[in-house]
């Protein structure tokens, strides 16, 4: 028996178009991966808007797309776009699929991976914007065996996502870690969609097929945890030895031992075999000793002030040296207005903006540079008032100022929150964890 | 020995988690691999990055994908929703090492495979 998942999702924003094809290609399982660590924070800012928020907000468009699979029975649709308020979440699939004149779909919600009303037993400051920890596959597994057709989470791990339906279809057992870990790389090389099928990738980029229509990946995975990689027929990108391995690295840190909910992994025990007609076989996983741990990792965040930033273009002749002292008009200006400005950032693009001091632009003087004053203050009132004086520097600043185009860039303050990892203990968390089935 | 950037060597890929910034070099035979394996170091890193990472270094090995890992701490100013760089996530920061120059053997600056660019559309 050979499982078919699909990457349908790497990020809340990702492409929808990717998505059709995987089920077009015929997936048992598509997944949809929505939250990274900068989109616990963007959903919190939702949330404080409106309770009713707090989840990716374009979860109906996805349950629009895989509707008609699921009726079909060929597809199960799994995606951790719950966010931080997966009932909401939960309730507005019910929504969608019952203005879609759905009926007889059994849909599941976990929730319980929200710590934040017992911030004071676990050590978390109480006044918290959010505090969640990475539940691993084990409720959606549960929600799958209950015959879960639509599975909605809260912060599920990653590959998590994509080990659950292993793990119910095989009947892996929670101690036969090689298997797991062979999930989670799976899993893994799949959470990023494009990323593994020729997106971001350092090599010769410019050679991807088609690359308006990058594919999302498929993994064809066996029994024992082996895989083939692979994408829909007709789309762009590629899968080769290369874009996997860089995918397999991906954010993992120490390679020997990824730390998931499920298990901790061994990624230098993969065998990647590329076998041609983007198809890369990955094999021989197994788990690091020891295979597991007695904590969840968990993501608490704090307001952390404000920030406002201008960017100012200027044209050669010598136009880092205007740039520059156009963000020190700007420094000097917030100083004797008594601003309280807290951090100062300042960055040149065209000069140095990502490499810093590793940048070396030789004798060649940049015909352009745009110059990014970013700062941080406590208030949302103080960091407006920075931007008050830009308008000064249009003529009254050093020569050849243009703007860098419409929108952005205006100085509107934004929020800045402060996201840190803590770790719970796992049984605290699981007394918490419930998965709620209903039908539509 | 020849004197070679890493761009020429070997491809990267970065990522954050928090404010650690996590990237990846991958050799594309042995012998490149040997030569990243002794000439780009942790310390070495850490030096290229200057006031771009504040924290320590690490690298890791991952020679089944002839690839080195290097985990880079306090490098993305508080992490991606505090941070006031442009980029917040270190997606650069491959691309930033791969300024670095090193010191390989000829046969393995000769086989550099990552020479060509790509056309100007």
């Amino acid at each position: 028996m050979t499982v078919r998942l699909g990457g349908g999702q790497g990020f809340y924003g990702d492409g929808h178009r990717p998505v059709d094809d995987l089920l077009a290609a015929g997936v048992d399982y598509l997944v949809c991966e929505a939250l990274a660590e900068l989109t616990l924070a963007i959903l919190q800012k939702d949330r404080q808007r409106d309770e009713s928020l707090g989840y990716a907000r374009d979860l109906p468009l996805y349950l629009q797309q895989v509707m008609p699979y699921v009726l079909d029975g060929r597809t199960r649709f799994i995606t951790n776009a719950g966010g931080i308020n997966p009932v909401a979440a939960g309730r507005a699939v019910v929504g969608a699929a019952r203005s879609l004149g759905v009926s007889g779909v059994r849909v599941a919600t976990v929730v319980g991976d929200d710590v934040r009303s017992r911030a004071l037993e676990l050590g978390l400051p109480e006044d918290a914007l959010f505090a969640s920890a990475y539940l691993g596959a084990r409720p959606i597994v549960e929600a799958l065996d209950a015959g879960a057709q639509v599975v909605i989470t809260g912060r599920v791990a990653d590959a998590s996502l994509f080990l659950a339906p292993l793990v119910h279809e095989f009947g892996w057992a929670w101690d036969d870690f090689d298997s797991l870990a062979a999930g989670v790389v799976v899993g893994h090389l799949l959470e990023c969609s494009g990323q593994v099928t020729g997106g971001n990738y350092s090599g010769r980029w410019w050679e991807n097929p088609d690359p308006t229509r990058i594919a999302f990946p498929i993994a064809s995975v066996e029994p024992d945890g082996s895989a083939v990689i692979s994408k829909p027929p007709g789309t762009g990108g590629m899968v080769t030895f290369d874009t996997v391995r860089e995918q397999l690295l991906y954010e993992v840190h120490d390679p020997a031992h990824y730390f998931s909910p499920d298990v901790v992994a061994d990624f230098t025990s993969v065998t990647l075999d590329d076998l041609g007609d983007d198809r890369v076989r990955v094999s021989g996983t197994r788990a690091a000793t020891p295979p597991s741990t007695d904590t969840y990792k968990g993501l608490v965040c704090m307001p952390a002030g404000y920030a406002g930033e201008a960017r100012l273009a200027y044209s050669w002749p010598d136009a880092e040296a205007k740039a520059r002292a156009a963000l020190a008009f700007l420094r000097k200006r917030a100083e004797e207005n008594g601003v309280p400005v807290e951090e100062w950032r300042e960055e040149y693009f065209g000069v140095s903006a990502f490499g810093g001091s590793t940048a070396d632009n030789g004798d060649c003087e940049p015909p352009e540079v745009i110059g990014r004053l970013a700062w941080r203050t406590a208030d949302r009132e103080s960091a407006g008032r920075v931007v008050g004086e830009v308008g000064v520097l249009g003529l009254s600043g050093p020569p050849t100022i243009s703007s860098t185009g419409r929108g952005r860039g205006d100085g509107r303050p934004s929020q800045l929150l402060a996201v840190d990892p803590f770790y719970v203990d796992k049984k605290l968390v699981d007394d918490q964890v419930r998965v709620e089935v209903e039908e539509v | 020995m020849a004197r070679i950037q890493l761009r020429d060597l070997c491809g990267a890929r970065s990522g954050d988690k928090g404010d650690i910034s996590d990237l990846s070099l991958f050799a594309d035979d042995e012998a490149a691999y040997e030569a990243l394996l002794s000439e780009v170091t942790a310390d070495k890193v850490k030096a290229h990055f200057g006031e771009l990472v504040d924290g320590d270094v690490e690298r890791y090995e991952a020679r089944n994908v002839l690839a080195l890992k290097f985990v880079m701490h306090g490098a993305l100013g508080g992490g991606a929703p505090r941070s006031l760089r442009s980029d917040n996530l270190g997606k650069t920061h491959g691309a930033t090492l791969l300024r670095m120059w090193v010191d390989v053997p000829d046969d393995v600056a000769a086989n550099a495979k990552r020479r060509e660019r790509p056309p100007l559309p």
